[in-house]
């Protein structure tokens, strides 16, 4: 038995053991959106609880599952129960839980979510019998949230690293055969066939490959990449294994952006676990395949997920694309055939190269088989990260998955600023890469962002334009001076000073600005405001003609007022109005001063959320009185 | 002077002088120095054989460089798309007047620092604020102030 083997079996016992423990083990979300709803303080509390009570119990911290909406997730095993899984967990909660479950063997039902037992449990819900994770298939999210992301004996435990000693045992052209039979296609957004591209890379001369992983997500609205090196980083290196063996790379590269310090950090944990498994060096896992991998930190550049500005920053230039040909799996990195992959991508190999083609083409439609990863936000209900075959309708992720949204839906944008938004008609539409493409919008990497009514379109539109055009790396005029000047019109527009010659404007930009940009970035820019225009072409016109923003988001166009007969005179809103504008006695209705009013919203906020305001102040359109 | 020629050399131990190795200099140079300054641009001019404006050129090309000195707390205000739409810029707005600061610029009594940043990556809590390392989700204009309370 080699050592790897020993290590297979030590990781399968210590699994099982700790699943059979005796004593309970804890689990709790602390990736970063874990962390953003208060996860660490609930660690404290977890930990000193256990201290104080003197409990002994495994405490494990895991990946985000997906469900953000119920952060923070704290689950508990006990007691040959199932795990229980427990949300919206605050530091008073968790002590709650545990000392009801772990001494009295009871739970708070109200904050149970589901259980992860096979079979019934009591009458709780089962997990994945919830309706946000019913209509899923994860795969590539398989690990997350489950397995504790800084132990490779857990991932081996789930038949990690399994596919990459499959590899290894096939030859390279069989990899590159399996992973092209299945038909996976680049889950960056562009959709390239992933072993159409390795076949060129291995087939192109020179003796030095390089293999990247681009980990640079860019797109404001979308964490999939993020969450699943957070969860499952394992996942991802050994596809980066599986990938650098096809093609014939020794050494790789992992391009991530500084503003994940969690992942990066998991990453090097993952990597020295690596190292010591004999999973990285020379000579893995005693064949004839030698790779190492470098962290490369992106610096802050949108662009930077562009695959040759991308090459341009890891040799330490400015991150500026270049022309295409030669394209970089001929001449890519230091001017060697380079391969460069989506997180999200790699994360799915090691499932094909395990379970083989055939399985992975169970999901699906012709052409877009398996899954797709999405962050679903926005005005969702149930906000989080998903997993779907590819082919589901926008209706069944915003409605069924998502749960909906509270106020009338408007729109959804796929694709990040380089996308578009999908009216309502359209929801029948499914999630392909040509049927969004034929919608006017991209897949993308993955962001799905839910408008209701409360959502201006051409807000949106300008906030996404503005986005691109600082992002702009500025070496082609289209995109520099061409980007500069459509914000200016939307500006205009949002500021109630359009005219209808401004849409043709838009329009005539918006084609040149597409057509003659050098890079996916100029290109894709306009998706925002020709979606727009196409499909939300009346909230434009309103916005010129009525000076009226029905979704009453844009601040020249709107006034905030006090509605008399609600108003309870608490003077909560008298307090927190940081220029004076409300006046007003106790106990009267209190008088607000436009002219001094800068629509901070502060007031708003406290009137809605205070126990003893009225939700007196509303929002209303200057021009509609 | 001299303290900062240390500790830019003990920088530049972990290096070779590859132009390759830039932007991992420059990033190791903000985290130890907090900003990128004229006189450790010179230092890296002189390691690496690049001309200060090609250093200047390259650090300014990325949003994460900065050339001010930084305050003792750092306020970074995700102006995502999910926060944008949750209200993420209106709470940079708000930030700016309570601090009386700009983004991108210091308060006077050095305690804090203001920045946006294009996506934290926590979308599903928007709008989301970063002070130091501690990340605050569904933040709201009026629980500003006893945010930044605990940092003096």
């Amino acid at each position: 038995m080699n050592n790897f083997d020993k290590l297979i079996t030590k990781s399968k016992k210590d699994w099982d053991n700790l699943n059979n423990s005796e004593i309970p083990i804890i689990y709790l979300g602390t990736a970063s959106c874990g962390r953003a709803a208060g996860a660490e303080k609930v660690k404290e509390t977890v930990l000193s609880y256990l201290k104080k009570h003197k409990i002994q119990a495994h405490f494990i911290e895991v990946g985000c599952i997906g469900t953000c909406y119920l952060e923070p997730l704290m689950d508990i095993s006990a007691f040959g129960n199932p795990r229980i899984s427990f949300g919206n967990v605050d530091p008073k909660w968790a002590e709650r839980i545990l000392e009801k479950y772990l001494l009295e063997k009871d739970f708070f039902k109200q904050k149970v979510v589901g259980h992860f037992g096979e079979k019934p449990f009591n009458d709780l819900p089962s997990f994945f019998d919830l309706p946000m994770i019913k209509p899923q298939v994860r795969i590539v999210l398989k690990n997350c949230g489950l397995i504790d992301p800084e132990n490779i004996n857990h991932y081996i435990a789930q038949d990690g690293y399994m596919g990459l000693k499959r590899a290894l045992e096939l030859s390279q052209n069989a990899v590159i055969e399996e992973i092209t039979n299945s038909g996976l296609r680049g889950r960056g957004g562009a959709g390239f066939p992933t072993g159409k591209k390795w076949k060129i890379c291995r087939e192109a001369k020179g003796n030095i490959k390089y293999m990247i992983c681009n980990a640079d997500e860019g797109d404001p609205g979308a964490f999939m990449n993020r969450s699943l090196l957070e969860g499952d980083p394992h996942a991802v290196l050994e596809g980066l294994l599986i990938a650098a063996y096809a093609i014939g790379a020794s050494e790789g590269y992992i391009y991530i952006r500084a503003e994940y310090p969690l992942a990066i950090h998991r990453l090097n944990i993952a990597i020295e676990q690596m190292k010591n498994a004999g999973l990285l060096g020379k000579n893995i896992l005693g064949s004839n395949f030698s790779f190492n991998i470098k962290i490369k930190e992106g610096a802050g550049a949108f662009v930077c997920g562009e695959e040759t500005a991308l090459i341009a920053s890891i040799e330490g230039k400015r991150g500026m694309p270049r022309t295409r040909p030669p394209f970089p799996v001929i001449s890519g990195l230091h001017g060697k055939p380079t391969t460069i992959n989506n997180v999200e991508t790699l994360g799915t190999v090691p499932h094909i190269i395990r379970n083989g083609s055939t399985w992975y083409k169970q999901y699906g439609v012709e052409g877009n088989y398996g899954t797709k990863t999405f962050s679903l936000v926005g005005k969702v209900k149930r906000t989080g990260l998903i997993e779907v075959p590819l082919g589901t309708s926008l209706k069944k992720i915003i409605y069924d998955i998502g749960g909906g949204t509270l106020k009338p839906f408007k729109a959804v944008q796929t694709g990040g600023p380089s996308g578009g938004c999908i009216p309502k008609e359209l929801l029948d539409t499914t999630v392909t890469y040509e049927s969004l493409t034929a919608a006017g919008s991209i897949m993308g990497s993955g962001g799905l962002i839910v408008m209701d009514t409360d959502t201006c379109v051409v807000d949106v539109a300008r906030y996404f334009l503005d986005f691109i055009q600082k992002e702009s790396c500025g070496k082609c005029t289209p995109c520099r001076v061409g980007t500069r000047h459509m914000v200016e019109i939307l500006e205009k527009i949002c500021d109630g000073q359009g005219d209808v010659e401004d849409l043709n404007r838009l329009e005539s930009l918006a084609k040149i600005v597409k057509s003659a940009s050098l890079c996916g970035l100029g290109q894709t820019a306009p998706n925002p405001v020709l979606t727009t225009l196409r499909y939300f072409r009346n909230e434009y016109i309103e916005h010129i003609v009525n000076k009226y923003c029905p979704a009453l988001v844009c601040r020249s166009l709107i006034e905030f007022y006090v509605v008399p007969d609600n108003c309870t005179g608490c003077q909560r809103c008298v307090s927190v109005c940081p220029t004076g504008a409300i006046t007003g006695p106790r106990s009267e209705v209190h008088n607000l001063d436009t002219t001094k009013c800068i629509k901070c919203r502060a007031c708003l906020e406290i009137c809605r959320f205070d126990a003893i305001a009225g939700n007196a102040i509303i929002i209303r359109s200057k021009e509609a009185k | 002077m001299e303290d900062l020629n240390i500790k830019i050399k003990e920088i530049f131990r972990n290096f070779s002088n590859d132009p390759g190795n830039l932007i991992p200099i420059l990033q190791k140079v903000q985290k130890e120095l907090g900003y990128i300054s004229l006189p450790a641009i010179e230092e890296i001019s002189c390691f690496l054989k690049l001309t200060e404006s090609e250093i200047y050129g390259v650090a300014s090309f990325y949003s994460q460089f900065r050339f001010n000195p930084r305050g003792r707390h750092s306020i970074t205000v995700c102006l995502g798309t999910a926060c944008h739409v949750r209200g993420g810029s209106i709470l940079m707005e708000a930030f700016e007047r309570d601090l009386e600061i700009k983004t991108g610029e210091c308060t006077l009594d050095k305690r804090f620092d203001l920045d946006g940043v294009a996506c934290l990556g926590c979308c599903a809590l928007a709008p989301v604020v970063k002070i130091d390392n501690d990340i605050y989700g569904n933040m709201s204009v009026i629980k500003l102030k006893e945010t930044l309370e605990p940092y003096e």
